[in-house]
């Protein structure tokens, strides 16, 4: 079963909020890694998870690393596929404009955004892994 | 199969550790392969070699070291280690620091990896 030479689907989730413990700091860390090495990488953002994309986030006094730009740049670290669960959005009452881009298309230089999913969907993304890394 | 296994929360005031732990257990009892353990977050707590949980407790650093023993790559994440202070040099003996690489190392070579956190 062993097939290294097969490329991985690689999905990291992310669900706690982005301040307040490091779990969503760190993650980030992992997935820059992880695209590093040409997987498939593919990161969702599900319950408190989703504040990690919500533009206009000021942490300059939390005296925390400033992390929260890398997430306005996941395209230039090859980080194309983010999804956001649709239904955490709704229930912590953030719109979908309110996310930031993840970066520019370099050949258009439009705007990426993240890709608004439903849990079903999100659920068939979830079953095409080989590994699920859950922060 | 070959696993890895993932540990993200520390020693003690979680259960995260102890689950992996005993699934390893289990796992290695079925005839599975352990490919590597990797902490991370806090997990990077679980293999201090200061130690010393009252006699009734289960010593949860020396577990890992017996695992590290029997030739299970254990890998304390070197980034989230010298953010808390953890270095090679208060560390149990049969494991190593090493970068998140080896994670994404992990990830290639087993069949399964499976996190352990909150």
């Amino acid at each position: 079963m062993n097939e290294s030479s097969e490329v991985r689907n690689v999905m990291v989730v992310v669900r706690k909020a982005p301040h307040g413990t490091i779990y969503v700091q760190e993650a980030l860390e992992v997935m820059l890694i992880v695209a590093a090495y040409s997987m498939n990488i593919s990161v969702v953002f599900l319950d408190d998870g989703v504040y990690a994309l919500k533009k206009g986030q000021d942490t300059s006094e939390l005296g925390s690393k400033p992390f929260m730009s890398a997430f306005r740049a996941l395209v230039d670290w090859e980080i194309e596929h983010v999804y956001v669960d649709r239904d955490a959005l709704k229930n912590r009452g953030i719109n979908e404009n309110e996310l930031t881009e993840i970066g520019e298309d370099e050949n258009t230089g439009e705007p990426v955004h993240p890709q608004v999913l439903s849990h079903k969907e999100i659920y068939k993304l979830m079953q095409e892994q080989h590994t699920i890394l859950s922060f | 199969m070959k696993l890895s296994v993932v540990v993200l929360e520390g020693p003690y005031t979680h259960e995260a550790s102890d689950s992996a732990y005993n699934l390893i257990q289990a796992a290695l009892k079925k005839g599975h392969e352990i490919n590597g353990v990797f902490f991370y977050h806090d997990g990077v707590y679980n293999v201090t070699k200061f130690m010393e949980p009252p006699q009734d407790d289960r010593h949860i650093s020396r577990r890992w070291m017996e695992l590290g023993e029997k030739g299970i790559d254990i890998v304390v994440c070197i980034a989230a280690g010298l953010r808390r202070g953890i270095v090679d040099k208060i560390q149990t003996s049969n494991v190593r620091i090493s970068g998140l690489g080896q994670l994404a190392k992990m990830i290639l070579e087993s069949d399964r990896v499976i996190v352990f956190g909150d």
